[in-house]
């Protein structure tokens, strides 16, 4: 049974939020020169801690970023640890996308395995400044994680104080440029690159930019070692990972899976098809449409979902029902991407809300001056155009609907609407008391 | 030596003048934003596309050049 090992993070959700219940669940925080090598005899025989030896560790786990983009973890941080001077780190738990729920989670019930591994990589790298980013607006969040931090300030824990930051909660904010900027003094927008963080990033320093589920883990790697970590997942693509599951499902929820279990098991996890489905949309508004029957069997893993012409991204899975209209609900997720632009970037600012009017115009066949037939011209337009990777989200949905839709593409230009648009709307957007509508 | 171009699009106002100096490498979209052809300049059009970056009223458009073994 492939879920016989799990849960790994996920083992201490109902009971492990303080400290002393954290460090019963988990074992204490270990030393950070002895990853995968816990208990007294082996760190008594190291006289020198060499903190930097958890990269390697982290490297032969073959952790990569939990966050979207899948790069791999310790790549990352040796890029940053190899440059002179002193480092800094951010873990990144301002979880911009809407369907998204495993970091709130993750910082709310286990806030102390996300801050051993901030911890354990800091010292990693060489970081003498250590934050903790979420969206600002989520105050019990915020309260939740000072508590926390005070605990371990208290026992005395990190040798870095990690500084717990409320950032704007925009969607674009949550990119690492962003968060970088606004913690020098920005409003929080997207830069151009480079410089990238891990070149000069928090205060001119070399910064590591991780995902809080990725620091997760690799507390997790740091306690048990590498060939732990890949007792689950796939040899090319190792280890657990969290998948928030929402749509017509009976049991929606965020859920722990070896890496490389099918999306169609992800959906029989979650309590199987709440109502006869059309289609999943893997990866969130960074990801894409896939018809159900071909997206049953693909690997949840970021190699198994480019294949099939979709993005794992932060492992969101949506079950769509037959009976709804893919094409308004995307409509709808491209104005509300086109409204959440920085509007930094000329191709962006005026193609995001033409792109998102040439769908309303498709789905409803009225709107003022949407051209339906235009949205296969403002893609390109729009792809890899802007300094960050913001529009490309909106052109990859679009262009997933023609590819997984094509029958409906055709039956709305021919007929218009169909019943679908009825449906109340299931893609979940923020609600306005959770937007931050300008910018600081 | 390879010379190649990139945008600051964050930088970039559409004004235009690139595509104005170097029409065989820049073009405009339908917002008069530029969109290279290709990144590459070719030898021929290297003193144009010098031309352009100098010219570009935001120190949008960026030129860079790689050292090959022999010039």
């Amino acid at each position: 049974m492939p879920a016989a090992r799990l849960p790994r993070l996920l083992a201490g959700i109902a009971d492990a939020a303080g400290l002393r219940e954290h460090e019963r669940r988990y074992g204490p925080l270990p030393a950070p020169g002895e990853p995968g090598r816990a208990g007294s005899r082996s760190r008594r025989r190291s006289r020198r801690r060499r903190p930097e030896r958890l990269i390697d560790v982290v490297e032969a786990a073959g952790l990569t970023g939990r966050g979207g983009a899948g790069f791999p973890a310790g790549r990352k941080m040796r890029s940053v640890a190899g440059r002179p001077g002193r480092k800094a780190i951010v873990a990144n738990g301002a979880e911009g996308e809407p369907a998204s729920r495993k970091d709130r989670l993750l910082l709310s019930r286990l806030p102390h395995l996300v801050l051993d591994g901030i911890a354990l990589a800091a010292a990693a790298v060489g970081a003498d400044e250590a934050y903790l980013c979420v969206h600002g607006t989520e105050d019990a969040l915020l309260r939740r994680l000072d508590r926390a931090v005070a605990e371990r300030q208290a026992a005395g824990l990190d040798p870095v104080p990690i500084q717990v930051t409320g950032i704007p909660a925009r969607y674009v904010s949550s990119e690492q440029s962003s968060i970088v900027q606004y913690l020098n003094g920005g409003p929080g927008k997207p830069t151009f690159s480079p410089p990238r963080p891990h070149e000069r990033g928090v205060n001119g320093k070399p910064t590591l930019v991780h995902n809080v589920e990725t620091l997760a883990h690799l507390a997790m790697i740091a306690r048990h070692g590498d060939r732990w970590f890949r007792r689950t997942g796939l040899p090319s693509a190792p280890g657990s990972m969290l998948v928030t599951v929402s749509g017509a499902v009976t049991r929606p929820g965020v859920y722990e899976i070896e890496m490389g279990t099918t999306a169609g098991e992800v959906i029989m996890l979650a309590g199987g098809p709440a109502e006869r489905l059309q289609a999943l949309l893997v990866g969130g508004y960074f990801g894409a449409w896939l018809p159900v029957e071909a997206a049953w069997r693909v690997p949840m893993t970021h190699a198994g979902l480019k294949a099939a012409g979709g993005a794992l991204g932060a492992g969101i899975v949506i079950a769509f029902p037959a009976a709804a209209c893919p094409i308004a609900e995307t409509a709808r997720v491209a104005r509300y991407l086109a409204e959440e632009s920085a509007g930094q970037c000329g191709p962006c600012r005026f193609g995001l809300p033409a792109l998102a009017e040439a769908l309303a115009s498709l789905a409803f066949a009225g709107g003022r001056g949407g051209n339906a037939d235009d949205i296969t011209k403002l893609i390109p337009l729009v792809e890899r155009r802007g300094a960050c990777r913001h529009p490309d989200g909106a052109a990859q949905l679009g262009r997933s609907l023609f590819t997984a839709f094509p029958a409906d593409v055709h039956r709305h230009r021919r007929q218009g609407a169909c019943d679908g648009v009825r449906r109340p709307p299931l893609l979940p957007l923020p609600g306005d008391e959770e937007r931050e509508w300008d910018w600081g | 030596m390879s010379v190649t171009l990139r945008v600051n699009p964050i930088a970039c106002t559409g004004h235009g003048m690139c595509a104005e100096l170097l029409p065989e490498v820049v073009e405009l979209d339908r917002w008069g934003y530029p969109v290279l052809v290709s990144p590459t300049v070719p030898r021929s059009l290297r003193e144009h596309a010098r031309r352009a970056v100098q010219a570009c009223p935001t120190l949008a458009l960026l030129i860079e050049e790689k050292a090959g073994k022999h010039r």
